[in-house]
């Protein structure tokens, strides 16, 4: 706090940082690189997608023993997806969406010195960082990383018999998912309290910025969803390495029958998924948040709907932590739960269909500001109805039965929310990077990165419905045994063109990030123009984030354009004029 | 070393790129009004890569798509799907329109002012009201379709089929005359009983073992699905069938074959289909393929996940009768 001043030195003030900024850049930082790794395995696997027989040198050069004479092996593909889905959906779009934003905006559109507890959150930081180091050397052991999917389903993940990927590198995997999860819990925990104890004064819950709903109710999922993965982690360890029999049973695996026995591998996909399904809103919320925040703002126009917003992400919160099932209804489950589990999940369009509702009719007769935040913005509410909407074919237990498994759901959650969080998470960098780094990123290259992911992306996607459609399981290594598949071939090798591009296009975004941080032009106070508190606070950073008084707030976050008032912008610091009624 | 090389070209590309923006760059950070009047009209154009994309693909991909169902379940499948499509794309063609519509619509201009509109209670009744009812009606249509899928217990002399998954290969058992499947545990593994089949159960001497899953039309089947090491899944796209495989437990699933794999042959989309697949083999000088129905493991399970089928031969019942009864039983084979 400002009023302990104490002196800071390299490593309190860069590296064992407590001050919630830092760590903000900490996580963010931390985030890229993983992402950097997760993306470029995506360009590997797709290259062996479209083209399996023919040699690459860019594989040979990075899959050393995993490949021969230039084509990947069977088991590194399998490691590849599963190591790109567990960087993509935790490293990246968990901690460094979450972690990043959760941590720079919490206390900054609270009116807070920091978070409730510093300590905490550097104890958060670096817990991440450990199980990110420990995930990143768990691609170098011998047999190879994890390889049985990112859901790691026992058996395979319990055997390495069953594959290599289940011995070394799915303990190390393990290890990092444990102290991830953790990690996430501090986070999540710090993020509740800071937001329920420490708003300003006149920071009504009704108040404040969507961003935050977002943010506090995503930590509540995290808190509720993740221990479950954590004892599901333990279990597993435990059948793996202490010869218990949870998820295993009945099981005879080159030449000798195991001693297991009872248990079953359902039980796994419900401890799993228990976690699995809220993480995907435990991924979007934030970025939901987010763009409500960067909509609102470069519209000049207050959100539509400011309550419905707050009643949907409620909502969404509470209907993602009974929907779990969705994923299991070939499993073996009984039908009727299948039915149950049906209801549930399609009960969640309606509160979906109200936000994307929302955010059109936000936009409707604004004033559109195209800074590269909104086109994100715009990006994700498109790449969010367009995932979606085949949600009511994959939630719905009938249909799910033939598209269960194929690239059809690879389509869907990718743009649902694979895409659509990435560009929250690009929105909020751009919009939120004069508030980090006090220094502005390059508009033109934001354009250009914008519209060739966009192009890219649905360039990636769309078509791969179609070959899910047509029958195509995903994680296969390649489709040269089915003469069945081989029509397929051509619309593989325009997803992975579409995808290079898409990859090539984040050069510009990282281009335009590093740069900017140390040639980037100085950064105004309040460059968008927003009503938020966290523009209040000085372009320096400093300790305590305001240099006097935490201002006081006497209104809600989106009086954009409201009549009355001389700028289409009212700070939420200024006073009701006299006789303005709240909006 | 190679790995080092790429990178550093990586780094020298973003170098180059930042360098490149900056000759034209005019160090702008902030959309400007021209910024604004571009931007929306790239939405607009963008609007119609979307639809252009999203027509190309049907009318290019449709031929690639899965034939005709091959089961009568798998017809009330079909109809679900296609209503829940078009429902899908009604919705999806109207909302995206809405979004590039006003991006480009609205874009920003100096001096103007944004309208403010913060609530309207009305609008949000229609938007949450008619989603609910038009929902209701998916969950109930959906929900009719998925009971009669899953439960076959009305089925009149249904045709008894164990499937039988392992590391890296299919295997069933028809359940032979008494059409009663014997007992069977891995633990029973041995020699040429691959199954695990308890020749000790009296109901398992007559099943019929086979490596190749033949199927009478118009008979219901239910099939019995185990695992001996990880899970799999048994996955027959054309009867719009699929289910788990999940060691230490049986899990089922049912289907009424309705075409012949002659039948299927003869199916105009079948024949589009093989005919796209056959141009492209002639061009890589490989032999003609000739339809047939597959069982292909949909569950990853290891090295060799990308290659496990069971070819599925549907056929009169009268002929599947005759190939039934040519095949050994268990007794036979295990006694050999």
């Amino acid at each position: 706090m400002s009023d302990h001043h104490h002196k800071e030195t390299f490593v309190t003030k860069y590296v064992f940082s407590q001050d919630h900024k830092m760590i903000s850049k900490q996580y963010l930082v931390t985030g890229i690189f993983m992402g950097i790794i997760g993306v470029f395995m995506s360009m590997l696997f797709r290259l062996q997608i479209a083209w399996p027989d023919h040699s690459f040198s860019i594989i040979e050069a990075f899959l050393g023993r995993h490949q021969d004479g230039g084509v990947m092996s069977p088991d590194i593909y399998l490691a590849l997806v599963t190591i790109h889905g567990t960087i993509m959906v935790f490293f990246v779009l968990t901690a460094g969406l979450s972690g990043t934003f959760s941590n720079l905006l919490i206390p900054l559109q609270i009116g807070a010195r920091d978070m409730a507890s510093g300590f905490l959150n550097m104890v958060s930081y670096w817990l991440f960082f450990l199980s990110s180091v420990i995930m990143v050397i768990s691609l170098f052991v011998e047999a190879g990383p994890a390889s049985a999917g990112w859901t790691i389903y026992p058996p395979l993940s319990a055997l390495p018999q069953a594959i290599p990927g289940s011995g070394m590198g799915m303990t190390l995997w393990l290890v990092s998912m444990a102290i991830f999860i953790a990690s996430s819990l501090l986070g999540a925990l710090n993020y509740i309290v800071t937001v329920l104890n420490l708003r300003t004064v006149g920071m009504k819950m009704t108040r404040l910025p969507l961003t935050i709903w977002a943010f506090f109710v995503t930590a509540i999922i995290g808190v509720v969803s993740f221990p479950v993965l954590l004892s599901a982690a333990l279990l597993l360890i435990f059948d793996r390495s202490f010869g218990t029999s949870f998820y295993l049973s009945d099981i005879f695996i080159q030449g000798e029958v195991l001693h297991y026995q009872g248990g079953s591998p359902v039980l796994f996909e419900h401890l799993f998924w228990f976690l699995g399904h809220p993480e995907v809103y435990i991924v979007l919320l934030p970025a939901l948040g987010i763009t409500s925040e960067i909509i609102s703002t470069n519209s000049r126009k207050p959100i539509f709907g400011y309550r419905a917003m707050i009643g949907s992400i409620i909502a969404i919160a509470f209907l993602s932590t009974i929907v779990w099932g969705h994923h299991m209804f070939v499993s073996g489950m009984n039908p009727f739960l299948g039915s149950v589990f049906t209801f549930t999940t399609l009960l969640i369009a309606i509160p979906s269909a109200v936000k994307a509702f929302n955010y059109i009719t936000t936009l409707w007769k604004g004033n559109l500001q195209m800074n590269p935040a909104m086109l994100f913005s715009i990006g994700l509410v498109s790449t969010f109805i367009s995932g979606g909407l085949t949600g009511l074919v994959l939630g719905d237990s009938a249909l799910d039965i033939n598209v269960h498994d194929t690239y059809f759901v690879v389509a869907h959650f990718h743009l649902v929310m694979g895409v659509s969080a990435i560009y929250g998470m690009f929105a909020g960098v751009y919009h939120w990077f004069p508030k980090m780094y006090g220094k502005m990123m390059n508009k033109t290259l934001g354009y250009w990165h914008f519209w060739l992911t966009a192009v890219a992306a649905y360039g990636v996607f769309f078509p791969m419905h179609f070959i899910g459609l047509a029958g195509l399981p995903r994680r296969y290594y390649a489709n040269t045994a089915f003469p069945l598949f081989d029509d397929v071939a051509d619309v593989n090798i325009v997803i992975t063109l579409f995808a290079i591009l898409g990859g090539a296009a984040q050069i510009i975004f990282l281009a335009n990030f590093f740069i900017s941080i140390y040639k980037g032009k100085k950064a105004t106070q309040n460059p968008w123009k927003s009503n938020t508190l966290e523009w209040t606070t000085p372009v320096e950073h400093i300790h305590g984030n305001w240099p006097g008084e935490i201002p006081a707030v006497h209104r809600w976050a989106y009086d954009y354009s409201k009549p009355g008032h001389e700028e289409d912008f009212v700070c939420q610091t200024t006073p009701l004029k006299e006789g303005e009624e709240e909006s | 070393m190679t790995a080092i090389l790429y990178i550093l070209l990586a780094i020298v590309i973003a170098v180059a790129i930042w360098q490149v923006a900056s000759i034209f760059n005019l160090k702008g950070v902030i959309a400007t009004e021209k910024d604004n009047n571009t931007q929306g009209i790239l939405f607009a154009l963008f609007g119609i890569f979307f639809y252009g994309l999203m027509i190309f693909s049907f009318w290019k991909y449709s031929v690639i798509l899965l034939p005709d169902s091959a089961s009568i379940e798998g017809e009330s499948y079909d109809t679900l799907y296609m209503v829940t499509m078009l429902l899908i794309l009604i919705v999806q063609a109207i909302t995206q329109f809405l979004l590039f519509y006003f991006s480009f619509k609205y874009r920003g201009i100096k001096g103007r002012k944004a309208l403010f509109y913060a609530d309207s209670h009305k609008l949000e009744m229609i938007w949450t009201i008619v989603p609910a009812i038009v929902l209701s009606g998916i969950v109930l249509y959906g929900l009719s379709v998925w009971n009669d899928i899953m439960d076959p217990s009305d089925a009149e002399n249904p045709l008894i089929v164990e499937v039988y998954a392992k590391q890296f290969q299919w295997e069933a058992r028809y359940a032979g005359e008494d059409n009663e499947l014997g007992l069977a545990n891995v633990r029973n593994i041995k020699g040429i009983n691959t199954m695990g089949v308890d020749m000790t159960d009296k109901n398992a001497l007559d099943d019929v073992p086979v490596r190749e899953l033949h199927l009478p039309k118009g008979r219901k089947v239910i099939f019995k699905f185990r695992s001996q090491d990880v899970l799999h899944s048994a996955y027959m796209p054309h009867f719009r069938a699929q289910m788990n495989c999940v060691p230490g437990m049986v899990t089922q699933f049912a289907f009424t074959p309705s075409m012949t794999t002659e039948e299927m042959r003869l199916n105009d989309k079948t024949i589009a289909k093989v005919d796209g697949i056959n141009k492209i083999r002639a061009e890589k000088g490989e032999d003609p393929y000739i339809f047939d129905y597959l069982l292909l493991c949909n569950k990853i399970c290891g090295s060799s996940h990308y290659n496990m089928q069971m070819k599925i031969i549907v056929e009169e019942e009268a002929q599947f009768n005759a190939w039934l009864k040519d095949q050994k039983t268990m007794a036979q084979v295990v006694v050999q």
